[in-house]
């Protein structure tokens, strides 16, 4: 088989596969559709994995083929086209793996569910755009799969079409998507006017001519051309990996089912935006505003973010803004051009995350779909396997030395310490801080679902649906199509990080993809300090990040274990501080107010001054009144009766007679 | 000895009475119907004039065209009239107002 066609079936099997099981759905059947959309993505994840072998061992280098030239039009090119170099292979190992295992999972949580095929068909799609996302070589095909996983998300987070709040989520995730969109198709739309091209190579090769170039933006202004290029597409990248202030659609998907939850909004989609930035990381390097820009926006996210987490009551809804927090991390670190840093905890975070929110998925099964954590508690030995994966899911969140999470995260900790961007002071307390955070939370929810007091009860009841807290009968283990993809993500949760933040992040593996100019590479300062995985995760106890995290547990462990009391106590009194985290920070009514409803109002105002006032009430019945008003008086000259007609034409007729001899 | 003026005040004098007539009567639709033709007769007047002092028959074979043209509308009028007669019941000017805006 030829690498060609290899990289052809590599997205093209999960888009048949959702084909057969979302139009066939009545033919397939149930089995079918599982069947059909699992063996497609575990054909794709072995021939990604194909390809990462081929990569490895040295029999391929960068490869860019051009498949299929769509149009060509006053000289641009419009294609589609792989690009194949380190990173490109890295997503898609990453993204075929975890939803390999999302799929599986899928099996056992949506056992019930009257959508079976129909939630096969969307997550296939789902695999498919994502795959044309990261393995574009153009714009236009990143563009293509950019809005395409936003449509399967959209679809996917109003899956449930016929609760109120789903479609309330999906639409909300949809309009904050098409501000993002908005930023990152101007940032395009910028780059062809610039460049005369959307190809990835023709760009990133002519990048430095462009360093002087300017743009005047709204009016007056001169913007650097490169700076504002940035600054578009990274307003793409908020919107879709959620940073503040477009993050307000991730928390509210979560009415999406848990599976999607975990591959969608935490593994894969949201961290589009990231890979976006790495993959531009030549533009990027060119500004050192943008930089500024990015990297502040994700320390403020990382921080304030995981803050909201620890008074959500909602299992998901904890992870959700656990998610929003390390996607934080992750921007802050393309924010000091650690370029590989940020992918690097990319895919770390990519197997925790979805360990934590399938996990949370299977608590979820056990309860009967109850997500609120005040009714869960004691469930250790109820769910022994999902116990112990989310202890391994929340270590390697809050970075335990040699779990996956350590090793991404304290490098980034550390390359923020060592740039010297403006502001990454800042950033760099806000990310220290955001340790001490994530470990509150992680442990939070840990005790609140499996330690303590069982906050429920097993009623004898025939019931269907039964009080907050009662349950029909106690909760048990998942099957095993729900614990072995846990177990499986469990593996890489310990040992990815270990195993590979030699070569990902020192050992230049991702040199063919990212680019770092010399005057900003934090990594290569940080590697001179690299004695080897082992040596810094015993090095971790020397370090501020370590006992931040040693705190959050011991105040977690103290707070929500021994004195469930106190956590009470802190919210009467600082009340302010518990409201202002409770409501958000209040972006949603912010945004409610001023945009839902100042939208609402214009609207109102058009509909009402301009249609019904000006064009109805002036245009259209205006004209009607005039002729009305006209015709009124003109009516009068009509008598009936003929002498007043003829007379008329006898006027007419001297008036043209005289008109005619005082002209000729 | 009679002149082209002569002729030409004779049919201008017609036309004016038949114009008049128009105007003035409010009584009989009939009367009308004569005032028309009275003007049909003016116009041949000066068809006929011309035709004889620019020694010119034409004048003189529209003059027949004029004639049967006017036999005609004088039949259809009164055709007209007598079905107006018949639905309205009077051939009173003044009341046949129907065309009033």
């Amino acid at each position: 088989m030829s690498l060609k066609t290899t990289l052809l079936l590599i997205p093209l099997l999960p888009l048949i596969g959702s084909l057969i099981s979302g139009l066939a759905r009545n033919q397939v059947g149930r089995a079918g559709a599982h069947w059909i959309t699992i063996l497609a993505v575990a054909g794709s994840c072995l021939l990604s994995v194909s390809v990462l072998q081929m990569q490895l061992a040295g029999e391929i280098g960068v490869e860019n083929i051009s498949i299929y030239a769509w149009m060509v039009s006053d000289g641009i090119r419009f294609e589609v086209g792989f690009l194949i170099d380190h990173l490109t292979t890295l997503m898609m190992t990453v993204v075929t793996f975890v939803s390999l295992m999302v799929h599986i999972y899928t099996i056992g949580y949506m056992h019930d569910d009257p959508g079976y095929q129909r939630f096969f068909s969307y997550i296939n799609l789902f695999t498919f755009a994502m795959l044309m996302l990261v393995m574009s070589n153009n714009f236009l095909q990143l563009f293509f799969g950019w809005e395409a996983v936003g449509l399967v998300s959209y679809l996917l987070i109003g899956f449930w079409f016929k609760r109120e709040s789903a479609i309330r989520a999906n639409m909300k995730a949809f309009l904050v998507n098409r501000v993002g969109d908005f930023g990152f198709l101007l940032g395009i739309a910028a780059v062809l006017m610039t460049f005369g091209s959307l190809d990835y190579a023709t760009v990133f090769a002519a990048t430095p001519t462009m360093a002087g170039e300017t743009i005047s933006v709204m009016g007056g202004s001169e913007w650097n051309m490169l700076t504002f290029i940035c600054i578009c597409l990274f307003i793409g990248a908020m919107g879709k990996s959620a940073q503040a202030p477009l993050h307000v659609w991730l928390p509210d998907s979560m009415e999406g089912p848990t599976p999607i939850s975990a591959l969608i909004h935490a593994a894969t989609m949201v961290t589009a935006g990231i890979f976006m930035v790495a993959r531009m990381s030549p533009l990027f390097e060119m500004s050192d505003a943008a930089l500024s820009f990015v990297m502040l926006i994700g320390a403020f996210t990382a921080f304030a973010m995981g803050l909201i987490g620890i008074v959500q009551n909602d299992i998901k809804r904890v992870v959700a803004y656990s998610t929003l927090s390390q996607l934080g991390y992750m921007t802050v670190a393309l924010g000091v051009s650690a370029y590989s840093a940020a992918i690097f905890h990319l895919m770390t975070h990519a197997f925790f995350k979805a360990l934590l929110f399938l996990g949370a998925g299977s608590v979820i099964i056990a309860l009967h779909h109850q997500q609120d954590m005040r009714y869960m508690g004691a469930l250790r030995k109820h769910m022994p396997i999902t116990w112990i994966t989310a202890w391994i899911g929340t270590l390697a969140l809050v970075g335990f030395p040699f779990f996956a999470g350590f090793y991404s995260k304290d490098m980034i900790i550390e390359a923020v310490h060592l740039s010297q961007r403006w502001g990454s002071g800042v950033a760099y307390i806000a990310v220290v801080a955001g340790v001490l955070i994530t470990s509150l939370y992680s442990f939070r929810l840990l005790y609140m679902t499996f330690h303590g007091k069982a906050r429920w009860e097993v009623v004898e009841s025939d019931e269907h649906h039964l009080p907050d807290g009662q349950l029909s009968h106690a909760p048990k283990e998942s099957p095993l199509v729900v614990t072995v993809p846990l177990i499986l993500l469990a593996i890489p949760s310990v040992l990815i990080g270990w195993y590979t933040v030699e070569p990902v992040l020192f050992g230049g593996w991702l040199d063919d993809s990212i680019y770092v100019a010399e005057r900003n590479d934090v990594l290569a300062e940080l590697s001179q300090h690299f004695h080897g995985a082992t040596a810094l995760g015993l090095h971790a106890v020397q370090t501020i990040p370590f006992w931040l995290m040693v705190a959050g547990f011991a105040i977690a462990t103290f707070v929500y274990l021994f004195r469930p009391r106190v956590a009470e106590l802190f919210s009467q009194r600082l009340p302010f501080l518990y409201r202002l985290l409770d409501h958000k920070y209040y972006f949603d009514e912010f945004y409610q107010k001023t945009f839902a409803q100042g939208g609402l109002r214009v609207g109102q105002g058009l509909w009402k001054r301009a249609d019904a006032g000006f064009i109805d009430g002036f245009l259209v019945n205006g004209s009607a009144r005039a002729v009305n008003w006209v015709a009124a008086r003109v009516r009068r000259w009509q008598t009936g009766y003929l002498y007043d007609y003829a007379f008329a034409m006898i006027i007419g007729l001297i008036a043209i007679l005289a008109a005619w001899v005082v002209l000729y | 000895m009679l002149t082209i003026t002569h002729f030409l005040t004779l049919g201008a004098i017609l036309f004016c009475l038949s114009v008049a007539g128009i105007f003035l009567n409010r009584k009989n639709v009939i009367i009308l119907l004569m005032c028309i033709e009275l003007m049909l007769l003016a116009v041949n007047m000066n068809f006929v004039t011309f035709s004889r002092f620019l020694d010119n028959l034409d004048g003189q074979v529209f003059v027949f065209f004029i004639l049967t043209v006017a036999a005609a509308e004088a039949a259809i009028g009164l055709a007209i009239l007598v079905v107006l007669f018949r639905n309205r019941e009077t051939i009173n000017v003044a009341e046949l107002d129907d065309l009033k805006g």
